[in-house]
């Protein structure tokens, strides 16, 4: 018994140290641009460098046009194929997964087939048309993740008894949607929410083949030149990530529901 | 003329037809309940007349209008689930204001009559609660005051006790009664418990695959049942097997003994078949028990029950159950004595399948 919880502990702490100790390497090396002694020089080179603020900037407001749009898309697909049309759950559950299937490299290939500047729909001409096919292919990438997310917050209440109720009591579909569902499914709404961020604020594939000035491009692009700023940079990454993993964790906590007392 | 009129509704699913040619008129103020067994389509109507159903065909009419081009949102009905489906993001105060804010109603308003319906409930002081903080039973109550609020033309009730415990269930149930009967609000209450529909209704309709067995007041109900399934649904009931003897007389014989009806049978010959309906607190076997018949046989076993005493009795091939108040100061029967079980001829009903 014994022997068998050393075990657990030693592949616990092996699992650890694979993590940590490379993340811990790279904050340190982060630290040591000033010869001799740890600073943040590295960090401040980053965050004065004006495309650093601009691509992450850039980024941002993708990041959160995608989750507005996204959440448009999804919650009432999810209300819908949920409470009219459950028949069809496994052909919306196999569309929201193909991309995790089809690398981005690919996706990204068919967008500028089917946008470029000779096509019927021609995104790709214009500056605002491409940064909307990014945010479109961003939508496409964080579809599995959105679309889970609020299907379990819509499965953790009755949807189709709440409908019912404020339909009942003289509500038309918008102030059931906004009012009544919407607000329940808000944690779930939410975790989607910071894990699209998440995947927008490191995406590379589709921002630079569409070349656009986002994030992702930026940090290989001062990989490829730098040699401190990378390594802050992987460390910045890690932490908006961190922070959205908090954050889901934080809004699960406040859902106002909780089994009801018999 | 009736306040809510159903006229010949049917309805299928696909090719399974749930609900034959139903048809009845309820009357301002009155409360019927909907009784049956899951799948009896009891529930299928209550969701026709709010809306959430399309009937296959026939007509729903709620004060002299057609409710046919109606949505549910239309039809003014208030309705309370079994799942008690409060807004989970909303607290009492918000969930009982829901429907007259969506009616537009003004803040004043809403706040004086979201106080009468708290106090309707007796629930003033959990105003602020949310759904998770309340009770099952305080759910479903606050569930009523918000259907309640919107001063609707009709109530529909879906199972709104199924998911309560025993005690509170009887409470409740009284509580809605007396809250239908101050308001005076035309309610339909559908429930699979016998017991829940013979305490609260003015009159009960005993729906059996997909059609109604019987429609009358739950004394009607309980005491002359039209059918062999209303007969064995509503209560416990002694089903027995006889032969028609001389169907002038109302002669029959029961494991061969020969006893009278209270009247002819009509339409059946010498040698039939008949069925009898007989209540288990309608025979007894003391001694100087009062009743005009009585039947020879052999008691098979005997049950406890607290207030009362179930003994079992074999007449012939038939079992029949009867219930004596238990008096500590009676032997029960014990089983493999002969009693004669006593009872009133009128007690005894002819069943038609």
């Amino acid at each position: 018994m014994k022997a068998q919880r050393l075990g657990a502990w030693i592949a616990i702490a092996i699992g650890a140290g694979y993590f940590v100790i490379p993340l811990l390497g790279t904050l340190e090396f982060s630290l040591r641009m000033r010869r001799g002694e740890y600073s943040f020089d590295a960090y401040q080179s980053v965050f004065s460098d004006i495309q650093f603020r601009e691509t992450f900037g850039y980024s941002m407001l993708m990041a959160l046009l995608t989750i507005i749009f996204g959440m448009l898309l999804v919650v009432p697909t999810a209300y819908w194929v949920r409470l009219r049309l459950p028949q069809v759950r496994p052909v919306v559950e196999f569309i929201t997964l193909l991309p995790l299937v089809i690398p981005a490299i690919v996706i990204v290939f068919g967008y500028l087939r089917l946008y470029n500047s000779s096509s019927i729909l021609p995104l790709t001409g214009s500056t605002s048309g491409t940064n909307a096919l990014l945010m479109f292919s961003y939508m496409t990438l964080s579809l599995p993740y959105m679309y889970r997310a609020v299907d379990t917050a819509m499965r953790a209440i009755d949807v189709r008894t709440l409908t019912e109720a404020a339909e009942s009591l003289g509500a038309k579909w918008p102030t059931i949607l906004f009012r009544c569902i919407f607000p329940n499914v808000m944690s779930g709404v939410l975790s989607g929410s910071f894990i699209t961020f998440a995947i927008v604020m490191g995406e590379f594939t589709m921002a630079a083949l569409l070349n656009r000035p986002a994030f992702g491009p930026y940090l290989q692009l001062v990989g490829a030149n730098k040699a401190y700023e990378p390594s802050a940079l992987a460390v910045i990454a890690f932490a908006i990530t961190w922070l959205s993993m908090g954050l889901i964790q934080l809004v699960s906590r406040f859902q106002k529901s909780a089994p009801a007392k018999a | 003329m009736a306040f809510l009129t159903l006229t010949n509704i049917q309805k299928s699913f696909g090719p399974v037809q749930v609900v034959h040619n139903f048809n009845m008129g309820i009357n301002k103020g009155e409360f019927v309940s909907f009784l049956g067994p899951s799948g009896c389509g009891k529930t299928t109507i209550l969701r026709m007349i709010a809306g959430f159903e399309t009937p296959s065909g026939g007509s729903i009419v709620i004060d002299g209008k057609d409710q046919g081009a109606l949505k549910p949102n239309q039809r003014n009905i208030g309705m309370v689930f079994q799942a008690y489906a409060l807004f989970p993001n909303m607290n009492v105060h918000d969930n009982v204001a829901f429907g007259l804010k969506v009616a537009g109603a003004q803040k004043t308003e809403i706040d004086q009559r979201v106080k009468q319906m708290l106090g309707l409930i007796k629930l003033e002081h959990l105003a602020d609660r949310f759904p998770y903080q309340l009770s099952g039973g305080q759910q479903q109550r606050v569930a009523l005051a918000r259907a309640l609020a919107v001063k609707p033309q009709v109530l529909l009730l879906d199972e709104p006790l199924s998911a309560l415990d025993a005690k509170i269930r009887v409470s409740l149930r009284e509580e809605i009664r007396q809250i239908q009967q101050q308001l005076g609000i035309t309610t339909v209450f559908v429930t699979h418990d016998q017991e829940e529909a013979l305490s609260i209704s003015d009159r009960i309709v005993v729906m059996n695959a997909g059609h109604a067995d019987q429609i009358g007041t739950p004394f009607e109900i309980y005491n002359t049942p039209a059918t062999r399934f209303v007969a064995s649904f509503v209560g416990t009931l002694n089903i027995i097997e006889g032969k028609v003897a001389d169907p002038a007389s109302g002669a029959v014989t029961i494991g061969g003994q020969r006893i009278s009806l209270k009247g002819p049978v009509a339409g059946m010959k010498g040698g039939d078949s008949i069925s009898l309906a007989l209540r288990p607190e309608a025979g007894s076997i003391a001694e100087g028990a009062k009743g005009d018949t009585a039947l020879l046989g052999e008691v098979v076993a005997t049950s406890f029950l607290g207030s009362v005493i179930r003994t079992k009795l074999r007449v012939g091939n038939d079992i029949i159950s009867f219930d004596t108040f238990n008096d500590p100061g009676l032997t029960p029967p014990v089983s493999g004595e002969n009693v004669t079980l006593r009872f009133a001829a009128k007690d005894l009903l002819v069943i038609r399948e």
